[in-house]
């Protein structure tokens, strides 16, 4: 147990080593780049800002799901799944927006498929979580 | 619908999204949770459909009719032990759908605004492949995962020699034709791509052996995840990135918590083939003739009537028999006899996490007499009975004191420390670590021999008269 905390305490030191000289560097580069760029306002590179969102939304998900109580896991599995068929979006803009017959017929089976995980996984969540009962209720 | 309140729907989505997962933090509130994901995902598909130039509504409504009929249909027929191998088979499905909707960005790039057929922008294509290739080992995986949970395929790990190299090399191999396909466009590479992903996915699970589904399934959830986002970053969509994030870190946090729940790193489980190796070295020992006491289902009955704390420990093996309803009704005639009845479920109990509070929800059991490891473990000891059905190497105190023990570590139900144990089981096999139990030989184990539910069921009718 010691011998881990100290491992820990160490790694976590070099951590913050590493993370100051990165800050150095960031601060470096940043000086560098409002040289460069002058008193014109930059373009963000879409990369860059679709790549923010995606790492907050990793941190909001770590927090939240660590939230959850193991009583309600398969719960949890349930309506991650339902979620992440948000991926018929994808089949939508296929179906609607595509000429080319084949991206259109790519396009319905990804809503098709999608589709049947979308009923399919809020109900048997909704299913699972209709059975928690209280006491005496 | 412009595209700026297209975006604006999308984040009222994601949020309704965010506050799904949060309600699952109680079960009061989780209902109310599941509504709102619902909601989330009617916004996000009713903002996608009023885009401008969106058409072909026929077509669309027909698939998510046709999809949606099917999923409602198998969502209300499924029976509760099978949900592992229901939940393997919808992620499948959206291992495909991101397969499909990869290929439609392919061929007709200028819907997703990300080039044209022939010069799609280089960032777009080396996304593409990659939402392509999680998306493929998440469908081929997914249905491995299902036909071992089906019990179409056998359950045990599946091995041959040089399995590790061979998917080394599959996965440098993949890694060449991703950088040839980007740099070449071709759809005969795309779809090479597809196929050595989907055999990859095949390879990786394959020598995973049943009750380490807990992990796979939490996996593949998790690959799921990345999969949406993987497309989200080729079509530069925000909701597909940002539930994509949610389900992968969602799917990713279950995978850890199963592998600390069996003492055991990912890799090590990813590997495969645990209790293969094990079941030849350890298991056949000192068997021989050490001495158990057995019992009948009266004297079961006759302990734990005149107990006033019993725990039960379900398994894996009460799912099986299906003995949940039976066990229920053992603890509604032990309360009438003024006996305290409490559950304990180990974090890897069962096939799927969460697997045995579901089983116990639908057999009417309420949510508070329901207890986690680390919320029970020191009750043990001031319980007089302890009726343990289903499970074994969770029990196994050779996890705390038998360094040499592969289960050796993992955190355990200290059943041992009640003043009786009554063991259900077949006969005297080991589990599935093959790792013998030093439980059985305990002075104060009476081992109940017989099916699940059958012995449970003889157990209330002792307790009936």
């Amino acid at each position: 147990m010691t011998r881990s905390t100290t491992d820990f305490a160490s790694s976590a030191a070099d951590l913050a080593r590493d993370a100051a000289a990165l800050a150095e560097r960031a601060q470096a580069l940043a000086a560098e780049a409002a040289a460069a760029a002058g008193p014109v306002a930059e373009v963000i590179e879409p990369f860059l800002f679709l790549f923010s969102i995606f790492l907050l939304a990793c941190f909001v998900g770590y927090y939240v799901v660590w939230n959850v109580t193991p009583a309600l896991h398969s719960p949890l599995m349930g309506v991650t799944n339902a979620i992440s068929s948000v991926i018929v979006v994808g089949g939508l803009l296929a179906v609607g927006l595509a000429e080319d017959p084949l991206a259109k017929i790519f396009g319905f089976l990804a809503v098709l498929l999608a589709s049947v995980n979308i009923f399919g996984g809020f109900l048997v969540t909704h299913r699972m979580l209709s059975m928690f009962r209280k006491k005496g209720s | 619908m412009g595209a700026t309140l297209t975006t604006l729907a999308y984040l009222v989505a994601s949020v309704c999204f965010i506050f799904a997962l949060r309600g699952l933090s109680h079960p009061e509130t989780s209902r109310q949770g599941n509504l709102l994901g619902m909601a989330g995902m009617a916004i996000a598909i009713i903002a996608t459909l009023l885009r401008p130039g969106m058409g072909s509504y026929g077509g669309i409504l027909f698939a998510i009719a046709i999809g949606g009929l099917i999923g409602a249909f198998v969502a209300q027929r499924i029976k509760m032990t099978a949900l592992p191998q229901l939940v393997a088979a919808f992620h499948s499905l959206v291992g495909m759908a991101a397969v499909f909707v990869a290929a439609a960005a392919l061929y007709s790039p200028q819907s997703f605004g990300i080039g044209t057929p022939g010069s799609i922008k280089t960032a777009s294509l080396i996304e593409m492949s990659l939402g392509l290739a999680i998306g493929a080992i998440t469908f081929s995986g997914s249905v491995i995962a299902f036909a071992k949970l089906q019990g179409v395929m056998s359950g045990k790990p599946i091995i041959f020699p040089n399995q590790h190299l061979l998917n080394l090399v599959l996965a440098i191999l993949l890694v060449i034709l991703v950088a040839v396909f980007v740099t070449t466009e071709s759809p005969l590479l795309f779809w090479a791509i597809a196929l050595l992903s989907l055999a990859l996915g095949f390879l990786i699970i394959i020598p995973i052996g049943g009750a380490d589904m807990p992990v796979v399934i939490s996996m593949l959830n998790s690959y799921s995840g990345w999969a949406a986002c993987g497309i989200g970053f080729t079509v530069g969509n925000l909701m597909l990135i940002i539930a994509g994030a949610l389900v992968g870190a969602s799917g990713a946090i279950l995978s850890y918590i199963m592998c600390k729940g069996m003492n055991r790193s990912i890799l090590n489980v990813l590997l495969g083939g645990f209790g293969t190796d094990a079941s030849g070295a350890t298991a056949v020992g000192a068997t021989g003739d050490r001495a158990v006491r057995a019992g009948a289902a009266e004297d079961a009955a006759f302990i734990m009537r005149n107990a006033s704390k019993v725990i039960v420990v379900p398994g894996y093996g009460m799912a099986v028999a299906q003995a949940q309803h039976a066990v229920r009704e053992m603890a509604d005639l032990l309360k009438k006899e003024g006996v305290e009845v409490r559950y304990a479920i180990h974090p890897v109990a069962g096939r799927m996490p969460g697997h045995m509070n579901v089983l116990l929800a639908e057999a009417n059991v309420p949510y508070d007499e329901v207890f986690e490891l680390e919320e029970i473990n020191n009750e043990f000891s001031t319980a007089d009975a302890v009726y343990v059905i289903g499970a074994n190497d969770v029990t196994n105190p050779a996890a705390k004191t038998d360094p040499k023990s592969p289960i050796y570590g993992m955190p355990i139900l200290e059943v041992d420390k009640a003043k009786t144990v009554l063991f259900v089981k077949r006969s005297l096999a080991s589990g599935y670590a093959g790792v013998e139990n030093e439980l059985f030989y305990r002075p104060n184990t009476m081992m109940l021999f017989g099916d699940a539910k059958k012995m449970t069921e003889e157990i209330v009718q002792a307790l009936g008269h």
